[in-house]
């Protein structure tokens, strides 16, 4: 092939040519946006800033975990409204991989009863709209339950009605938490500095926890809820919208979750457990300790992004009225401001900054993965 | 027998296992087949024709057209009939015809879109125009799901081409545009489309609730689209754009002729897949004010005649995706294997 110099020479250059139009192209775009939105906000008499993030709310958010008045502000509710959008999401997260471990164990049991089961509910779960699911549970279920005085009562303080999901609140000591945040450290720390192939390093931690936990749930004074005249008093109320959304978002997760847990063991390959057994471990020590550390590796990317939509699918609160983010700030915070560039700014960047943080540990994670050769 | 009896019994843990599922059964099956089956209502007016221990179909009878259709007035009915016998005929065509795919792909994504308009809005050839308003129930679910993946295809292939340039502006506005929407909620992102979108507009320009709630899906899916033709495109070995250029093929030539072609086929399972999550996502336009087939059942259960049927209204909606997606699941599985066994197929 002949060489043409001119070519060869143009070629950078048309390269930043191009990448010029196109900023400028892109640039011309969002200043069209931006001044159709400057003449619509002024034609509306709405201005743009932050400043209503100090503007007292008015409003009641009737789930709170943290204290909240009718006089605080729209910077508060924000605060307050991702709280309880975080609360959902953590308590999703465990649930819905108790409940994927669970379905992809029965999936592994070979008991054809149990795998087929599994099969099916996974089945049914992952092929209906999650959204149809909160609803079944939310209307179908929670809302036609028995009034507070009729109560399903599940013995040791549990008690279920139309008002929500009534537990024993644990009121524990601060001495004791004290030493359960020791034995935590001293457990994470273990099992960080644990030599290779110790095998007390990966089950005297989870050990001590346990310990710690029968301890604390033993020695701490139980609230239990009990009935006085209408309604409930004591304990803790787990109102049917958070239970709603939190089965909903961890029955569908799990479905997937369950399909990703299976695919990384049956990714081990047999011979491994094979020469665990061999060399005398029981089964459920090759489980542990060799193939789901084995299993991890591939677990973790895929198990991350299912954790990412569940922090997602908590906007979907906003269908049932549970005060999360989208419902609160996106719905009720926007409509009394009517700042809705602002509102949505600000709601999208919450979410964007938790999907970059961890999708870019995630990359990280892959690449040191790639690097080693597998 | 014999074979059944060791995973059944053979050990402790599966007898225990055994107990436990045939428990689970006892406990559910009976009770749900006396509530959906045995003690069913099928016929009657209102609620109170029901049993009362028993499913109230009779509610599902008669509001199944309204499921279905939503409010698209009913002579003009065959329109959508029609129009989804199209889309599976040149859907069948485009994943499983023998050969000429490429025709049939055509015609998925241009006659289809062209002839659905027509059929579906009306307003030339005599048919009847009617408002998108009007448009409703699982109806609108299949629509929004074919606008999207139709718009979206394109879309996706060039930000997927777009991540992988070597023009720095191209890959990062590329790759800007893929995060931002794959970190954003869909319904959060729906809700700024739907409220947001006027205001960006020029004063006086109104775009109707149906075309917002499509070019935000659209959207939406094009940057899980992009990360699956992405994915497929890493998976066409680098030695076949080697020979197109070594052949004397142009480098946007290559890609496009040699490299594409390849990767959509290696793309199609994940395809299939954002196809299924985006016909179940569909449902969350009920949020934001359209009458889709959950807005529709919402809607019903408010109904003074029909109160307090949401088990049954949730169950039927449920049955209806559950068929549909596993329907499309398991095209996509046939597909897989089939694909997959000509992927592995050793290249020479």
């Amino acid at each position: 092939m002949t060489t043409r110099p001119g070519w060869s020479l143009s070629r950078p250059a048309r390269a930043w040519l191009w990448q010029l139009l196109a900023v400028a192209g892109f640039a011309a775009l969002v200043l069209w946006l931006g001044h159709n939105a400057r003449i619509n906000m002024a034609q509306r008499n709405i201005t743009f800033g932050f400043d209503f993030l100090l503007h007292p709310a008015g409003f009641d958010i009737p789930f709170h975990l943290l204290s909240w008045q009718l006089t605080d502000t729209y910077g508060r509710a924000l605060l307050v409204c991702s709280l309880n959008t975080m609360l959902c999401a953590s308590m999703s997260i465990v649930l819905a991989s108790a409940l994927g471990l669970l379905i992809a164990l029965m999936r592994l049991s070979g008991n054809p009863l149990a795998a087929g089961t599994a099969r099916t509910v996974m089945e049914v779960v992952r092929n209906t709209p999650q959204l149809m699911q909160i609803f079944f549970i939310y209307v179908a279920v929670l809302q036609s339950l028995p009034v507070p005085r009729q109560s399903i009562v599940f013995g040791w303080g549990f008690f279920l009605n139309v008002r929500g999901l009534l537990i024993p609140s644990p009121d524990i000591d601060s001495r004791m938490l004290l030493l359960g945040c020791m034995v935590l450290a001293l457990a994470v720390a273990g099992w960080v500095a644990r030599p290779p192939g110790s095998i007390a390093g990966v089950i005297v931690g989870p050990m001590l926890l346990l310990a710690w936990a029968i301890a604390a749930a033993f020695s701490a004074t139980w609230d239990l809820p009990a009935m006085h005249g209408f309604n409930f008093t004591g304990g803790l109320r787990i109102p049917p919208e958070l239970l709603a959304l939190w089965l909903g978002i961890s029955i569908y997760t799990s479905a997937f979750i369950s399909e990703i847990i299976r695919a990384a063991i049956l990714g081990i390959s047999y011979g491994q457990t094979e020469a665990s057994l061999s060399l005398g471990l029981t089964r459920g020590l090759t489980m542990y300790l060799v193939i789901l550390p084995q299993a991890l590796r591939t677990l973790i990317p895929p198990l991350t992004s299912q954790y990412l939509n569940i922090i997602k699918s908590t906007t979907l609160g906003a269908a049932i009225a549970y005060p999360e983010i989208l419902q609160i700030f996106g719905r009720t915070v926007l409509n009394q401001s009517g700042r809705a560039v602002e509102v949505m700014a600000l709601l999208i960047s919450v979410f964007l900054s938790v999907n970059l943080l961890v999708s870019a540990v995630m990359n990280r994670w892959n690449r040191r993965l790639m690097a080693q050769g597998r | 027998m014999k074979a059944l009896w060791k995973p059944l019994f053979g050990s402790p843990l599966n007898v225990v296992l055994t107990a436990c599922m045939l428990a689970l059964f006892y406990l559910t099956v009976p009770p749900f087949l006396h509530w959906a089956l045995a003690n069913a209502t099928w016929d009657g007016l209102s609620r109170k024709a029901c049993a009362p221990d028993g499913a109230c179909w009779a509610f599902v009878r008669a509001r199944f057209p309204l499921f279905i259709y939503g409010r698209y007035p009913q002579p003009e009915r065959w329109r959508v009939d029609l129009a989804f016998v199209l889309l599976v005929v040149i859907s069948a065509g485009t994943l499983f015809a023998p050969r000429r795919r490429g025709w049939w792909l055509l015609a998925l994504l241009v006659v289809m879109p062209i002839v659905g308009t027509v059929l579906l809005v009306g307003g030339v050839f005599g048919l009847e125009p009617v408002p998108t308003g009007d448009w409703g129930g699982l109806m609108l679910n299949v629509v929004l799901t074919f606008v999207a993946v139709v718009g979206s295809l394109p879309f996706g292939i060039l930000l997927a081409f777009g991540r992988q340039s070597t023009l720095p502006v191209v890959r990062w506005g590329s790759i800007g545009f893929i995060e931002l929407w794959r970190g954003s909620p869909l319904l959060a992102v729906l809700f700024t489309g739907l409220i947001m979108l006027p205001m960006f507009l020029p004063n006086g320009v109104t775009v109707d609730n149906m075309i917002r709630a499509s070019v935000v899906l659209t959207l939406f899916v094009s940057a899980y689209m992009a990360e699956t033709v992405r994915g497929a495109l890493q998976g066409v070995p680098s030695g076949q754009t080697e020979a197109a250029l070594a052949l004397g093929m142009h480098k946007f030539g290559a890609e496009i002729l040699v490299v594409l072609p390849q990767a959509m086929r290696l793309a199609i399972p994940g395809i299939i897949n954002i196809v299924v999550d985006l016909f179940k996502d569909t449902t969350l336009v009920s949020i934001v004010g359209l009458f889709d087939l959950m807005g529709v059942i919402n809607q019903s259960l408010k109904d003074p005649n029909w109160l307090g049927l949401a088990m049954e209204g949730y169950t039927f909606a449920m049955a209806l995706f559950f068929v549909a997606c596993l329907v499309i699941s398991l095209i996509g599985q046939t597909l897989e294997r089939q694909y997959g066994s000509a992927a592995r197929a050793p290249r020479r």
